[in-house]
């Protein structure tokens, strides 16, 4: 385990060190009170608005960023070594690929859970100070659900950069595929899906609306963005995704654990790429 | 210690229609220093990664320290295992020292180790600069130093002397040696052969993926027959030799004014030299032994040639 804890401990202070840390906390801090404040700015007002507006624009502008942000952050972790040489001389110690992929994962995970926790819980204690709701439980709970699941939307994607930095031999393809993958998750999953939505409903009534909540579950955007939705009765009603999400198949406990499906699987998925490959 | 340090029996690595190693069988004793030799793409780095694990034989069967380095243990095997890759990179943004201590955890070895090793490779001025700054030598050094974390059983260097100085490379044959004392066995390759022959008890020569040879440098020039040369200067500037009456008519080639070369078997040394002081003509007389650079040409089939200049200066 110490090998795990030497690595991961490694890989943080890089974090450090390239002032990643220091990026991305000030990124999702500016992000959150930008939010906070000009979100009312389409009804015609500046200034701190309801907690639901807040925390929903901040997960629909959080689920673009965060997810890039992980996959920079990791995507060159196993071919950036690889290119270098220095993981030919790692991979020659007394250590398995598995606690090297653990070990910069913990890393990775730690810069992206301090990032989100500090960059987002400082925005929100200035955000609840300012609006007096330092002592509200519902602002508490609902941040704290969106500073959770943030963290978790991080970890998925930090594994999904694994499994990317794995599978190729030079970084600028790992690169090129993170985007696509990017791209892929936070755009063209919900366009296609709204297709396919359209065609049901149009075809086969209702079908669409009991397939559509498990659907979101293929996607970790999709379903980092319906945790912080459905706390908020409000929101149902102007979000057209809520909906689906009002059957109950989707409680925040599902959505929560189907985020920790999509950080073990990716990872579970590199480790054994990377244990079946010659050096 | 009935250990040997490397077994390989009728190793074989295809990368798809390239034989990369063809039919290789080994054995390394346990505190022997071998210099593994070839040209450039003849499967030395191949050979070494099979050691560590790192490949997968494609046939035929790979003993390190008497176990598999592919095997169940071979994690706890690579403890005992030192590497040297060649042209070895580091993390450049970490220091020389932040560096050797990242891989003294990795290999559950002290970090107090770090420092003396450090000192042993002269890095210890140099330990906190960042290694991007490192030249090609210090870098070599930093590795050296690695490898030699956690008293390993075994060391794997690939081109240990590839961009060092003369000083440094005496210096790090010095540590080879001191090494090899303390029973460490060592493996070194190089495709650069001057001055490896005194530094290394066996030498295995590589091509194209099959062993060529294995033995002591007297046993490979014994099999091989290489004449031994024998370089005569005469007084004046003589063009052609004058033999002297009961002398065999041997091949005396001219090489220059008053300078000429004859080749002999070993075995016919002894006479031709006896021959040659009984002359009160000549001058200055030299004897060359066949050097690892002829034993080496023979093996890889290069045609053989006289002794090159480098060969020359490894004998003196």
């Amino acid at each position: 385990m110490s090998v795990v804890r030497t690595i991961a401990i490694k890989e943080f202070r890089d974090g450090l060190r390239n002032r990643w840390v220091v990026a991305i906390t000030i990124v999702f801090a500016l992000l959150a009170i930008g939010i906070a404040y000009f979100g009312p700015a389409a009804s015609g007002t500046v200034g701190f608005a309801s907690l639901a507006t807040t925390v929903v624009s901040l997960a629909s502008l959080a689920v673009f960023l965060i997810p890039l942000i992980a996959l920079m952050l990791a995507y060159d972790s196993i071919v950036g070594e690889r290119e270098l040489g220095t993981l030919l001389l790692v991979l020659s110690y007394p250590i398995s690929r598995r606690q090297l992929i653990v070990g910069k994962f913990f890393g990775h995970g730690a810069i992206m859970a301090v990032s989100t926790v500090v960059g987002f819980g400082a925005a929100g204690l200035l955000i609840a100070g300012l609006t007096r709701q330092l002592a509200n439980p519902e602002f508490w709970g609902a941040f704290g659900l969106f500073i959770v699941s943030a963290t978790l939307l991080g970890l998925v994607f930090v594994g999904i950069a694994y499994l990317i930095s794995v599978s190729v031999s030079e970084k600028s393809k790992a690169a090129g595929i993170a985007l696509v993958v990017w791209f892929g998750f936070v755009i063209v999953f919900d366009l296609a899906l709204l297709g396919v939505l359209v065609v049901t409903r149009g075809a086969v009534g209702d079908v669409g609306r009991t397939i559509f909540p498990y659907l979101l579950l293929l996607n970790p955007t999709d379903m980092f963005r319906a945790a912080n939705l459905i706390g908020f009765s409000t929101v149902r009603s102007y979000v057209g995704l809520a909906n689906s999400v009002n059957g109950g198949v989707l409680s925040p406990v599902v959505l929560i654990g189907g985020l920790l499906v999509w950080i073990v699987v990716p990872l579970w998925l590199a480790v054994r790429r990377f244990r079946r490959q010659e050096m | 210690m009935n250990t040997t340090a490397i077994e390989l029996t009728h190793l074989r690595k295809a990368f798809g229609p390239l034989q990369a190693l063809d039919d290789v069988s080994l054995t390394v004793p346990e505190g022997q220093i071998w210099g593994l030799l070839g040209h450039n793409g003849a499967g030395k780095t191949t050979l070494m990664k099979h050691l560590l694990g790192l490949l997968v034989p494609t046939g035929g069967e790979v003993r390190v320290l008497g176990r598999s380095p592919t095997g169940s243990d071979a994690r706890a095997l690579r403890r005992e295992v030192g590497y040297l890759p060649e042209t070895v990179a580091f993390y450049p943004e970490l220091t020389g020292r932040e560096i050797l201590k990242y891989f003294a955890r990795l290999k559950d070895v002290a970090p107090s180790q770090c420092e003396r090793m450090l000192a042993d490779v002269e890095l210890t001025d140099a330990a906190d600069r960042r290694a991007r700054t490192y030249s090609n030598g210090m870098r070599q050094r930093l590795g050296l130093a690695q490898a030699m974390l956690g008293h390993p059983r075994l060391l794997l260097l690939d081109e240990p002397t590839a961009g060092l100085d003369p000083i440094a490379t005496q210096r790090f044959y010095r540590k080879v040696k001191q090494l090899a004392g303390e029973g460490v066995s060592i493996l070194l390759s190089s495709h650069i052969l001057a001055g490896v022959e005194r530094h290394v008890d066996r030498v295995a020569i590589l091509g194209s993926g099959k062993l060529l040879a294995a033995g002591t440098l007297g046993e490979l020039r014994a099999r091989v027959r290489l004449p031994v040369v024998i370089r005569v200067r005469l007084s004046g500037a003589i063009s052609e030799w004058p033999a002297v009456a009961g002398e065999e008519g041997r091949a005396a080639k001219r090489i220059g004014d008053g300078e000429f070369e004859f080749r002999v078997p070993e075995q016919g040394k002894l006479y031709l030299l006896q021959q040659l002081t009984a002359r009160d003509d000549v001058v200055d007389l030299s004897v060359m032994p066949p050097t690892l650079d002829d034993v080496y040409a023979h093996y890889c089939g290069v045609s053989e040639q006289a002794p090159t200049a480098s060969a020359e200066g490894a004998e003196q």
